[in-house]
Formats: C-alpha cells, structure tokens, sequence
C-alpha cells in the first residue's frame, strides 16, 4: 500500500518525519502476503501465484483487511515460489496457483498452518515453520540481501519505511573526508572480484585532477552462474543508489552511471523506477536534503559483452566506442570516463556503504575476519541441494556454505569439486574444503573468491570439460585486442578439445601450462590474465583426469561425447520403450514388451537422450 | 517477430533525440533500433552516423563488437539456450545440440523460414531450474533432450 | 628530465616520453610490432613487453605505452620475458606462417617453429593502419570489425568505402605488406584482407603520367581549402 509523497524534502528532519508518518500509516501486525519476485521464483511460476492471490483476496472481499507485495529476491530459489506471510513469517514453499484459495482462507483468515506447504529439514526430517528457523536462511547473516524480501523494489516507501536514506542524511552532515575515513576503518574491499580498498579508491579519485568526477556502478554481472547483483538491483535498487550518493558526496562527483548487462531488463527498469522516485523525493538530484549536494544518475545498458565488466571496457563502451581495455598505468581513479576521474564500484560494494555509515565502522569491522570485513553475497549453484543466493560473514569455511546452508549433494552423488570465482577462478577439490571463504585464503589455493559465483560439481562432472567450457567461454569474450589472448584462448580451445575428443597426445599438458603462464605475464587485461585459472586449477588437483583422457581415451566422469559409449543393461531393461521414443536418430529398436531394446552403436549420436529418459537405469554410459 | 516495419527516417531521429544526441550512448541508441526493427538495418547505421558525427566505421565496429546486435533480419522467435555454468553442469549442451539438430541451424542463425533465431546466453539467474531455455522471454526450465521437440512446435 | 636505468646503463629522458622511446633514442632494442613513432600507442602485439622495478615491486610492463618516472629501473631482456616473447611468436607464426615479415622476425627472437596448428593470415590486427587512416589521414576508412578470433580488417560492410581517399598510407604503415596498392595504366588498386578497391588517378596535364588518386586530391583541396585546379600538374611539373 503505497503512500503518495509528492513533496521533494528539503532537510533530514523532514525525511524522517515522512518516515514517521509512513511508518505509522502503517499496521505492523495486517496480515500481508509477501512473494518473491526474484527471477528464479519467477520461471517457476511466481506470477500466476500473485494473480492467484489477487484474484482469490477479491473474490473473498477481504482487500481491507490483506495486503498483498511482490519483493525482491529471497534467495532460497531451490524451493520457489516462496512466500511468506507476515506479520509472523510463515515460510511457505513450492506454492502453486491451486494452493492460493486454501492459503487465504485457512492461514491468513484462520492463522492455521498448511504442513505440506511447509519446508521439511532434510537433516531431521521435521517441519519449519517460520522464516528464520528454515536452516537454508538460520546459518546465514543476510545483512544487505535480508531486505529484499521486506519491500517492494517498485514502492520508495518501503525503503524508507525500513530505514532507507537514513546513512545518506547522516553523511551528509559529515565532512566528506570523514565519510571516506569512516569507510576506510570498516575495512571494506570491492566486492566484484577484485577487492581493492574501496575507500583507497575513492581517496584517490577525491585527490586527482580535474574539475569533473564521474560515479559508476557496475552492474555488467558477468560469470557464468552469478546473479547476486541482478537480485540485489532487481530487489533493492534503492540500497544501491543510496550508497551511490553518499559514495558521490565523499569523492565530490555529481555526475552518475548504472551501468546494467544487457541481459537484465527487469534490473534496468527497476533501476530506473527508483531513480525516478529518488528525485521526485530531493534524494537524488539537485540540492539532496537541502544539503546543496548536486548527484543525479542515468542507466546505461550493456552491448553482449563479459569484457565490459572490466572497468576500462565499460568506459570505453560508455563513450560509445567497442569495450577493448586499456593498460591502467595511470588509474582510472585518475584517467577514466571522458579522461576525468572515475570512480567504479560493483553493486554489491555500493549497497554495503549505507550499512556502514548507519551503523559505524566499528560495527562493521566485528563482522567477517580481519582484512576481509562485513559478509558476501554468493550464488550457490550446480550440483547442490538448496540452489539460491547467500549471505554469510567472511571466512565461513566452504564445508559449513556446501552442507551446512547448501545441504549437500543431490542424490546421494558425491561431490568433486566447487568453482569459485567465475572464469577467472579455479577449482576446489574435497581435501581443501576446510578453507574458509575471503579475499586472500582462496587465492593461496590457486582460485579466488570473484564476485561470489559458487558452482558445484559432483562425480558426475568431468574437469577436463569444465576447462574446456571456461576456456570457450572466455575465446568468446575476448575482445580480441591483444596477441596472448585473443591467439592463446584459440589454441588453448584447441588443446583442451581435442584432449576430449580422444586426440590428446603426449605434451598436451606442458603447452598448457606455457601457454598459460605467457597469458598470465603479457595479456593486456584480467579477462586474459585470469583465464589460465581454471586450467591450471583442474591440472594441479585432478590430473590423472587429464591423463586418462590422453592416455587412456577415457573419460572417467561419463561426460566427454567422443570418448563415451551408451549401451543397453539387458537384465534391466522391461522394454518399455521410452527410450525408443526418445532417440532423435532412431538408434533404438523396440523388440515387443518384455524383451530388452537394442541400440545401434553406428546410429548412436551419444546425445544422452535416453540416459536421461531412463529411471530404471537400464542404460548404462561409460 | 520478423521486420516490424520499414525503417524511417523519423523514427531514427526522434530516437536519436531522445539521447540527445549524445556520443556516449551510442550502444543504447543502437539497441532502440534494433527493438524497433528486429535487428539493424543498414540504413539506420549510415543515419546514426551521420546524427552523431561519428565515422561510420565506428558505428559498424561497435554493431559488430556487442553480441546484442544483428545486422541480419531475426526470425519471429528468439531462442536463448542458458549456457551458464550451473545449466552446463546440468548437461545445457546436449539441449543446445537438440535444438540445433531439431532446426538444422548453428548458434547465431535463423531458421529459412523465419521461424525462430537460436541463440545462446550465459546465466539468466534462473539455476535452480536449470537447463533454461528462454524463448520471447518465457522461461522452460529443467530442459531435456527429449522435451525439445514439444515445445518448439508450440510456436507459430 | 627524468633519470633511470636500462639494462644497468643510466639514461635520461624527457618527462613524458615513453619506455620504446627512450630506448630507441639510446639504440636500446626492444621489439615491436604495433607501435609507430606517427599515432598513438596502441600496445597490442605485447612483444614489448620490459620488466620494470618501482618502489621494490616488479611487473612486466607494455614500454610502448608506460611513461619513464624518476629511478626507474628497466630490464628489456631476462628468462622470463624471452620465454614470454617465444611463445607470443610462436602463437602468432601459427597466425600467419607464411607470412615473411612474421618469419623474419620469429628467427631473429629464435623462434623456428610453432607448437600450433597452422592457419594462414598476413593479417597481424596491429591496427597501425586503423590508427593512421583515423589519426593521421583523418577520414576512418577502415577499422578492426567483429570480436575476439573473429576479428578482422574491413570496410563497413566489407563494401567499397565511401570516405577512403584511396592514398595508401595504410600499405605504407603495415609492418607484414598485409596491405598492398598497386597503380596499372589509370587505375589505383587497393587490396585489404577482406574487400579490395579501385580508384581513378589523376593525368598529369604537362606529362600525362598517372600520379595519384582523384579522390586524395580533391580531399586535400577540400581541407586545405586549395583552389580547384592545383593539382593539374604532378609534382615534377609543377612550378
């Protein structure tokens, strides 16, 4: 239910007295319907449990007495669509448009609780029935993601209503170096995957010459299996602007970017939403809070390109030019955007700002280990049981994130390994999950932590095929600039494909590794510098794959086309002939029921089509 | 959605207004037409450079640079296979390989008939349901080989 | 003037100068393949490359494109950067193995033969041509069209550029003659990677001779605001 304010306030008092006035318009124990927006919970079905809701809250009369919001991301997407209905946070899971009419009437009216609806604890097999008891969120501290599920990302005044906007009037009665002070004792480091100290950054750029500084924020999210910024934009777009302002104050630039991937739309138009009402209420624009503070942002949407994460390629793009880096001899907190001084933060550094000016340096600097203070957002994904987005403090070790959070591999697989850090990461083996998860640990490991990415990988997974995908990925990115890079990715491609078709030969692994280190020391940029990682990683932890695929034209995992065979398991086989139908090149031959099928081996294409159609585990694949 | 319609010059000018004119968004400006057109026309290039007074070459450089933009006509339904990690572990690849034997087209191509453009796009976010394909922005999640066919011919 | 060292020896330069550079004013050999004293530093080939000391920490720099501070010390040759400038050889002797400048230049950095399968190029994307159509010429005929291995030299559209003057100067600048002209009876033959052109040259009045493009002239009249027959004569013949 949102409150029109239409005045634009002059000073903090007036901020908080529409605080006040919302907050009190507000009835704390309504009984309000919360369900999640975020885009896993959408591709499951989330908006046809909203218009369920919708139309079941009229059909009932009861649009009095219910409120009903669409939040930001929760997190838990594995149990999507979630919803949860408050005041008292029943935690209700894999909701579908047919439960609605029962959940009106039975818990929201009668306060009665739907068990099935509810989330069973793998671990001790009982029903949870609160939000903050459900172990997926209880092992978490979801300090800047926890308020995605408490607002409307479309609704201003849910922001406020918690808080919002609240750090940007207390920094502005800073000074701005004290602002910048403040931040560089929380310890904060950029959290896209670099980890430079943020407020070095910013003291630098405040210190350069020029008379105009530019303020970005890099929303051009790009790994493979990481959307933690696309749920924080899309969520809780208004945490990003707020640290964004304060950010501006502290360096003294007036003039803004969001800069979103292409492939995000949802975030580009809440994004742009919240600008809107930021300043139509005077805390985006000119004279913010009457301060006499001038920042105003526009959006700027990406091309296609993962090079355009890397900071010079998204200036370059953003002068309307290809995203080809440049060397950073001279920083681009001194030479960036236009030549001026730019100043370029990640998303999900920007939304800790606010955090840490609210609440002090001190408060923040408890959280996490020394040198890498507060939490970290990641997406869990792969082979994992509780897919989803999380938040813990830094150096919580990867076994209590796998199992404790994670809960695990699913279906009894064992797991192999967890990438972490995207393409420029690596691969962690199962003797190394001990590590706890921060800036410097993983390095030493031979990965990173990048911007929070966290796939995995069970027995079934091949690493060699891992490599290999990195590896193309990257050969597709590539802006194609400089030698290493744009020559080494192709023939690194090259290696690792015909190591997977059975064409690996004997010093294979060496050129590798050469290849790898010139793209380390001369590449121009990090996409290239970074992207040996994953080769390198699943050579020093898993080589005897690599060996058996060049040796003995074998793939362990089961995975790699060429080097693998389907057959039929006679003894297991009924005959019933879903794989027949399954085959698209007619490779199976249905022999009458109660006889085993028989495949083809000149026919077989090795498309999996009947590994996976089969649950009797009939066919066999080695 | 095949051309829409015929480019015109009023309408690259007023999108060219609407950022006014500005160098810097010239990745946005060509990401307005080709929601217009389906993709860019030829013309619109030779105007944009011209409204912006910048070298053709550059217009053309950066069209071909970014993965958004096609210079050839799209077919009437765009097919994005996720090849994020989390999809890939999941086998995406085997779904990719389906869609394309099913259509006889590479990543990057149309259909003859105009019917569909495959291509491929890394993470929409969506990983707990994956393998994704995403066609006209609808989401099927949990793909595999054999559900291909079905759910292309329920598209026109 | 800015003090440092190369190779143990002690050089000054002037503020702002480059590694190259002051490295070619001392007769100090570094390779390269995409710099050119007359546009700007691109730092692309990376054979460059020169490993510097700053405040005790050690990087491999591009001295096409870092600038020469106070103490600097510079290394242009170690283990490190000769394997570095052997493998960048051999990946790019595997680019364009029959190209001879790419040969020439490979045997002298003691590169004899790839580790990679062969694909054939003259092509080395240095952009030296981009850079001087764009920077010194001034009309950007040509630009580096599509991303990553699919890279490549071209028109728009691959078709006959309406603003190339058809003056060459991108053949003069190409370190591999990956970019060739040829001047037959009244026609300038231009041969890029990909597309090719044909321009009509001028007859000199006095002579006869054929002795540059029609469209470079009527260019240089049009910039330098020349009067329309100043050209009528070729260089030899004119006053």
């Amino acid at each position: 239910m949102a409150k029109q304010s239409n005045n634009r306030l002059s000073s903090p008092q007036e901020l908080e007295a529409l605080r006040a006035s919302i907050i009190k318009s507000r009835d704390a124990q309504k009984p309000c319907i919360t369900v999640c927006g975020g885009t896993g919970c959408h591709s499951f079905g989330s908006e046809g449990v909203t218009d369920a809701f919708k139309q079941e809250i009229k059909r009932q009369k009861l649009g009095d007495k219910i409120d009903i919001k669409v939040t930001g991301c929760h997190g838990f997407c594995e149990k999507g669509p979630v919803v949860v209905i408050k005041p008292k946070n029943i935690f209700y899971q894999q909701v579908k448009a047919e439960d609605i009419p029962e959940i009106v009437s039975e818990t929201v009216v009668k306060g009665k609780i739907i068990d099935r609806l509810l989330y069973t604890d793998p671990a001790t097999g009982k029903k949870i029935t609160y939000e903050h008891e459900v172990p997926f969120y209880k092992e978490q501290k979801r300090l800047v993601f926890g308020s995605n599920g408490l607002i409307d990302p479309n609704v201003i005044e849910d922001y406020l209503a918690i808080g919002g906007y609240a750090a940007l009037a207390k920094a502005l009665a800073m000074k701005p170096e004290a602002v910048i002070a403040e931040v560089k004792k929380a310890g904060l480091r950029g959290r896209g995957g670099g980890g430079f100290p943020t407020a070095t950054k910013w003291e630098t750029c405040r210190d350069a010459e020029g008379d105009t500084r530019y303020i970005i924020c890099n929303c051009d999210e790009g790994d493979p299996g990481a959307f933690m910024d696309r749920s924080l934009m899309e969520g809780n777009p208004h945490s990003v602007l707020e640290g964004m302002v304060i950010g501006a104050y502290a360096i003294g630039g007036h003039e803004g970017y969001i800069y979103v991937r292409n492939e995000y739309p949802l975030a580009v138009k809440n994004a742009q939403i919240a600008i809107e009402q930021a300043e139509k209420l005077g805390l985006l624009g000119k004279n913010i809070l009457g301060s006499g503070f001038d920042f105003s942002v526009k959006i700027s949407r990406g091309g296609g390109a993962f090079v355009c994460g890397e900071s010079t390629a998204l200036m370059a793009s953003l002068e309307g030019k290809v995203g080809e880096p440049r060397a950073k001899y001279v920083h681009t907190s001194e030479k960036g955007l236009w030549e001026q001084p730019t100043n370029l933060n990640n998303v999900e550094t920007w939304a800790n700002v606010p955090l840490i000016i609210k609440n002090g340096a001190d408060w923040y600097g408890k959280i996490g280990v020394q040198g890498s203070q507060g939490t970290k957002i990641f997406s869990l994904v792969g082979k994992i049981n509780n897919t989803g987005l999380i938040e813990v403090p830094m150096g919580v070790a990867l076994k209590d994130i796998i199992y404790g959070i994670g809960g695990g591999i699913p279906d009894g697989k064992k797991f192999k390994a967890v990438q972490t850090g995207g393409p420029s990461g690596g691969c962690i083996p199962e003797s190394l999950l001990d590590l706890p998860v921060d800036f410097d640990e993983l390095n030493k490991a031979g990965s990173m932590m990048g911007s929070g990415g966290m796939i995995i990988m069970d027995e079934n997974t091949c690493m060699v095929d891992i490599a290999k995908y990195f590896v193309n990925f990257l050969e597709g990115e590539s802006c194609g600039k400089c030698l290493p890079c744009r020559e080494g990715l192709k023939r690194m491609s090259q290696i690792l494909t015909d190591i997977t078709e059975g064409k690996g030969r004997e010093g294979d692994i060496e050129l590798l590794e050469r290849l790898s280190a010139t793209l380390i020391d001369t590449s121009l940029c990090a996409l290239g510098s970074t992207a040996p990682n994953p080769v390198l990683t699943t050579l020093r932890y898993f080589r005897d794959e690599y060996e058996a695929h060049i040796k003995d034209k074998r793939c362990p995992a089961g995975v790699c086309k060429a080097l693998v065979t389907y057959s039929i398991d006679e003894e297991k086989c009924p005959g019933c002939g879903l794989c027949v139908k399954a085959c698209p090149s007619e490779a199976i031959t249905d022999m009458g029921k109660k006889k085993p099928v028989v495949l083809d081996q000149e026919k077989c294409i090795k498309c999996g089509a009947c590994y996976d159609v089969c649950k009797l585990g009939a066919v066999v694949r080695k | 959605m095949t051309t829409k319609n015929k480019p015109t010059k009023q309408k690259l000018t007023s999108i060219l207004d609407s950022y006014e004119r500005d160098k810097g968004m010239l990745v946005a400006i060509l990401q307005d037409v080709q929601a217009e057109y389906n993709y860019l026309p030829k013309e619109s290039l030779a105007q944009i450079s011209e409204g912006l007074d910048i070298p053709m070459t550059q217009v053309y450089s950066v069209a071909t640079f970014f993965k958004a933009f096609s210079l050839k006509p799209r077919g009437r339904h765009i097919i994005n296979v996720c090849l994020g990690t989390a999809c890939h572990v999941r086998g995406a690849g085997r779904v990719l390989d389906e869609v394309g034997r099913q259509l006889d087209i590479k990543p990057g191509e149309t259909t003859e008939d105009s019917r569909f453009t495959m291509e491929t796009v890394n993470c929409v976010g969506a990983c707990a349901l994956g393998p994704i394909v995403v066609i006209d922005g609808k989401y099927s999640g949990q793909m595999k080989t054999d559900k291909v066919k079905t759910l292309l011919e329920s598209y026109d | 003037m800015v003090k440092l060292t190369i190779n143990g020896q002690k050089i000054q330069a002037e503020e702002g100068t480059t590694i190259l550079e002051a490295a070619q004013d001392n007769n100090i050999y570094i390779p390269s393949l995409c710099h050119h004293e007359e546009v700007s530093a691109y730092g692309a080939c990376r054979l460059c490359l020169v490993e510097v000391t700053k405040n005790g920490r050690e990087r491999l720099v591009a001295s096409c494109l870092y600038e020469v501070t106070e103490g600097l010390k510079v290394k242009t040759d170690s283990e490190r950067i000769a394997a570095n400038r052997k493998m960048l050889m051999e990946l790019l002797l595997a680019r364009c193995p029959n190209n001879k400048a790419v040969q020439d230049l490979a045997r002298k950095l003691g590169v004899e033969k790839t580790s990679f399968k062969l694909d054939d190029n003259d092509c080395i994307l240095c952009a030296l041509c981009v850079r001087v159509c764009q920077e010194v010429v001034g009309v950007s005929a040509i630009s580096l069209v599509n991303r990553g291995v699919d890279r490549t030299l071209a028109t728009p559209y691959f078709e006959d550029s309406n603003v190339c003057i058809g003056c060459g100067s991108c053949a003069y600048v190409c370190p591999v003659d990956a970019i060739k002209f040829e001047d037959v009876g009244d026609t300038r033959h231009i041969y890029w990677p990909n597309n090719k052109m044909e321009f009509k040259l001028k007859k000199c009045q006095k002579c006869g001779r054929y002795f540059a493009p029609q469209a470079q002239l009527d260019y240089i009249i049009k910039k330098a605001g020349l009067a329309p027959d100043a050209f009528d004569n070729c260089p030899d013949c004119r006053d």
